[in-house]
């Protein structure tokens, strides 16, 4: 990839980070980095696409590493379970052999599993010997009459979030588009349906079954998402969208901007996390599309579910109301969580916005007010200083922290991408209130935090009173 | 304070419960040398000893007195004597227990007599000891047949401190272990592991670690059981400098031996959690003089802690139920309890006074019928029984930890330690795993497939 072209990608005119001081992205700082590559990146955006062949061409380290950790589900086929590489050896690199093997692979990978289509991750090594991608794949796609995409996302190009944009670019270039989408099964036929796309869920541990139902009850069809339980032929006719909901504020700007720029698709950012943040989603489907008898529809199912969920969340609000939360994650999830806590009655005594843009961070404000505290930082120091210091009864973060929050004795919510739980949706809420009960009030804490009966123990306050 | 809910049905279905004798053979098989004999008809020793040979995976010693249709009629006291001289004759074994059935307990058998009468009667083997013990099936269990066996041996076998001789402390590295039924042979290896390491010497009484752990022995039959405690060690438990008792069935023996010796006493109803762990290394600290524990059983307590930071979000929350005799039931609940999970439906087979005690709201006294109906009702999510509830936990849906008595269709899970700070860590890793692994095919939202999708997309 051209320098120019990253630099365009980091230029994003839909993203509130690129108009400011900053120039795009945050880079790394050597020594004190944290957080994916754009491989990583990438990889992680296309991987939910279920009947697509994932192949990624390199060394073994970048599958090696990663393979088999995306927490997704799908209804059908699961091919992101299988680690596809072309495991570049020494022999390959030193004679120039690496396309050609990328080429076999590609076959391989097509006649023995027969997927929809096949996506080739490029990676450091075969960018820096200066594989042509683009070109073997074209001409494997012609040999092999299945598509193949490649998707240039060498990690040192730059960022995890980088790397989610070089994802977005390839569907845009090479997916999307590119197919017309079926007729409406007998189902749908008789009523005013709406096609509608989603571009940044990724149905991680199902949590979108939570919400999927109720698009139904609406008459809105879902054509296609980017990418939780996709399938390829779906995404070729993201095109046809009425509206896009854009779910992860920053990853994939792009898209539902070019989405909009090409097609005329009108789009909005949203969460389907917390109650209100969920009943605010369908809203903006209904005002987008612009159907007056949808909105009513909307309204009276946000209406049946928001008392259905008030009434199963009683008990867990009697017992989160007042509990501090120190909340440490990326993006939409910083104030979308935050919204979700505060429906609990939690207090949030910070929250991390690393990689939130100043919009995220407006809406920080909008839900905590203007003192809210936001961390800059997410080192390990600073989150359990910061949950000592302001008496933390959780952490929120991802799943790299759980450890460090389980070696400090800090009661820990993973929510981030591999986490076991869906979270999503009104159903999602009940959810992360009983897995937040379960931490929080575990009886494990005592046994963890108190001294063994042989160790010094501090004088009793009595003692000390008398002395 | 748990409320106890005892079934009123008439018809047990799938028991929970073992009879006594099979308990008073089980304690049998921890001493070197022995030979458990049964005193009813055949099958109570061959059911029995079936019942431990597939359990073990070993050959179990276990002797009939054979009672006949003319016997059970006319009295069946020969059977014992005549019983009793073959198994000396045959075996010579060190430890002859004769245990009563449901059969000869009606026929009004007095055990205890027929044995003095068969030592005066053949000096000539006089080299075996023998005790005799009441264990009917009609009353108890097999934790019940165990400690009551248990208490026969100290009787028969430790005297009294003044006729012996003995004194509390003189052989100040001696602690004398009692271990209950709900110990196997895993833990009560881990036991002896974790006394030796504080530099003491503990005698179990009896050691199916020592016994029924699986090893293969320099010879190729023995008729006996080729290791265990040794008989003669009984008689120098009034030198110890204290006694461990681990389990509540073990009261009324701990007593007697105590009243014998003199030698104090440290009660536990369990050995399993990090706070029960804890009292035991402390009373260990105490009795060997020590600060702290060494550095090793440290390292285990803080790698105990460990495992209960990663696997309680796993466990908070989970129901369980959980089958088992009264003191494995309370060790099983307590561990459970300590990490957030939620014992909904814990089975005893009989009433014990350590059940009042469980951290549970109720406690069902009843069968592994109850186990299924209740543990349905309640919506368990995972089961620990023995072999038998492999069946009940298909039908239910759920994992199952297996323990206990019967295991069956397993290899070595009787090795497997579960108590202590490693042992409490690894059944806790189990756990959480059975659970994880459940979870992967069954848990989370249930799949939704978009009624306007293309029918032509997988």
């Amino acid at each position: 990839m051209r320098t120019q072209e990253i630099a365009a990608l980091l230029d994003e005119p839909g993203c509130p980070h690129s108009p400011g001081q900053k120039g795009g992205c945050a880079r790394a700082t050597p020594g004190a980095a944290a957080g994916g590559c754009a491989f990583d990146g990438a990889q992680i955006t296309l991987l939910p696409i279920a009947d697509a062949a994932h192949i990624i061409h390199g060394p073994i380290s970048c599958a090696g590493s990663s393979w088999d950790n995306r927490g997704t589900r799908s209804t059908g086929p699961t091919m992101w379970r299988f680690g596809m590489t072309t495991d570049l050896s020494e022999q390959d690199i030193i004679m120039g052999r690496s396309e050609e093997r990328l080429f076999h692979a590609i076959k391989q990978a097509v006649d023995d599993y027969e997927p929809a289509a096949v996506f080739v991750y490029n990676t450091c090594v075969p960018a820096l010997t200066g594989d042509d991608l683009e070109a073997i794949c074209k001409s494997a796609a012609q040999h092999w009459g299945t598509p193949v995409v490649p998707v240039d996302c060498a990690g040192f190009y730059g960022s995890k979030n980088l790397g989610n944009r070089i994802a977005g670019e390839a569907l845009l270039n090479h997916v999307i588009g590119t197919r017309e989408p079926e007729p409406l099964p007998p189902e749908g036929q008789g009523q005013r349906i709406h096609d509608i796309g989603l571009i940044g869920e990724f149905n991680i541990a199902g949590e979108f079954w939570n919400v999927l139902p109720l698009l139904d009850e609406l008459g809105l069809r879902l054509l296609s998402s980017i990418s939780g339980d996709a399938r390829f032929q779906e995404v070729q006719t993201l095109h046809r969208s009425e509206a896009n909901m854009l779910v992860c504020s920053k990853a994939l700007m792009n898209v539902a901007r070019q989405c909009h720029e090409r097609y005329g698709t009108p789009y909005f950012e949203g969460s389907f996390y917390g109650v209100a943040d969920t009943s605010a989603a369908l809203r903006s489907f209904a005002e987008s599309i612009g159907d007056p008898d949808l909105s009513e529809r909307t309204e009276r199912l946000i209406a049946r579910e928001e008392a259905r969920i008030d009434a199963e969340l009683a008990p867990y609000r009697e017992r989160l109301r007042g509990r501090r939360a120190l909340l440490y994650t990326g993006g939409v999830k910083s104030w979308s969580v935050v919204s979700a806590l505060q429906d609990l009655g939690m207090e949030i005594v910070a929250t991390g916005t690393t990689k939130s843009t100043e919009a995220d961070k407006a809406r920080i404000r909008d839900l905590m007010g203007d003192s809210a505290r936001m961390l800059d930082s997410g080192a390990p120091r600073t989150l359990i200083d910061t949950v000592h210091g302001h008496d933390a009864d959780v952490l929120i973060a991802g799943g790299r922290n759980m450890y460090t929050a389980y070696k400090a004795r800090i009661p820990f919510l993973d929510i981030n991408q591999e986490r076991p739980h869906a979270y999503a949706g009104y159903d999602g809420m009940i959810e992360l209130a009983r897995q937040l009960c379960r931490t929080i009030d575990s009886p494990i804490w005592p046994q963890v935090r108190e001294p063994a009966p042989w160790e010094q123990e501090p004088a009793p306050w009595w003692e000390a009173a008398a002395s | 304070m748990a409320r106890i809910e005892r079934s009123s049905s008439a018809l047990s279905v799938n028991p929970l419960k073992a009879g006594q004798p099979v308990g008073g053979t089980l304690a049998t098989l921890g001493f070197r040398g022995a030979m458990p004999l049964l005193h009813g008809a055949q099958g109570c020793t061959a059911f029995g000893k079936v019942y431990f040979v597939r359990h073990f995976n070993e050959p179990v010693p276990l002797q009939s007195s054979a009672v006949d249709p003319m016997s059970g009629v006319l009295g069946a006291d020969d059977n014992v004597t005549s019983a009793l001289a073959t198994i000396c004759q045959k075996s010579a074994p060190a430890l002859i227990t004769v245990m009563t059935t449901g059969l000869s307990e009606t026929e009004g058998t007095d055990i205890h007599r027929l044995v003095r009468a068969f030592r005066s009667a053949h000096p000539e083997h006089a080299a075996t000891a023998i005790a005799a013990v009441n264990t009917p099936d009609f009353l108890g269990t097999l934790e019940s047949g165990y400690a009551e066996t248990v208490k026969a041996l100290i009787d028969a076998l430790v005297p009294g401190a003044e006729s012996a001789g003995t004194r509390p402390g003189s052989a100040p590295r001696r602690v004398n272990v009692l271990p209950s039924s709900a110990l196997s042979p895993g833990d009560a290896e881990a036991v002896t592991e974790l006394v030796e390491a504080f530099g003491l010497e503990p005698v179990l009484i009896p050691d199916l670690g020592a016994s029924m752990d699986g090893h293969l022995a320099e010879q190729d039959f023995s008729p006996v059981t080729t290791d265990g405690t040794p008989v003669e060690a009984l008689a120098g438990c009034g030198d110890a400098a204290a006694t461990l008792v681990i389990g509540a069935s073990l009261h009324a023996a701990a007593d007697r031996l105590r009243e014998r010796t003199g030698v104090p006493d440290y009660r536990f109803d369990h050995l399993m959690g990090l706070p029960a762990t804890d009292r035991l290394v402390t009373a260990l600290c105490e009795i060997a003089g020590r600060d702290q524990p060494p550095q090793r059983i440290r390292r285990h307590r803080r790698q105990l802690q460990d495992a209960l930071l990663d696997t309680h979000a796993v466990l908070s929350g989970t129901r369980v139920g959980i089958a088992a005799e009264s003191d494995l039931l309370k060790a099983l609940a307590t561990l459970l309890y300590d990490t957030g999970a939620e014992v909904t439906t814990p089975v005893a087979p009989d009433r014990a006074a350590v059940l009042s005690e469980l951290p549970t709201e109720t406690v069902y006294v009843g069968d592994l019928e109850t186990l299924e109906r209740q543990g349905r009702a309640d919506g368990v999510e995972l089961l620990l029984g023995s072999g038998h509830a492999v069946a009940t936990a298909q039908r239910l849906g759920v994992p199952i930890l297996q323990c206990g008595y019967p295991i069956w269709e397993r290899v070595g899970l009787h090795t497997r330690p579960r108590v202590g700070y490693r042992g409490s860590r690894d059944t806790l890793f189990e756990l959480a795993n059975l659970l994880l692994e459940h979870r992967e095919h069954t848990g989370g939202v249930r799949p939704y497939r978009s009624r306007y999708r293309s029918a032509l997309t997988a």
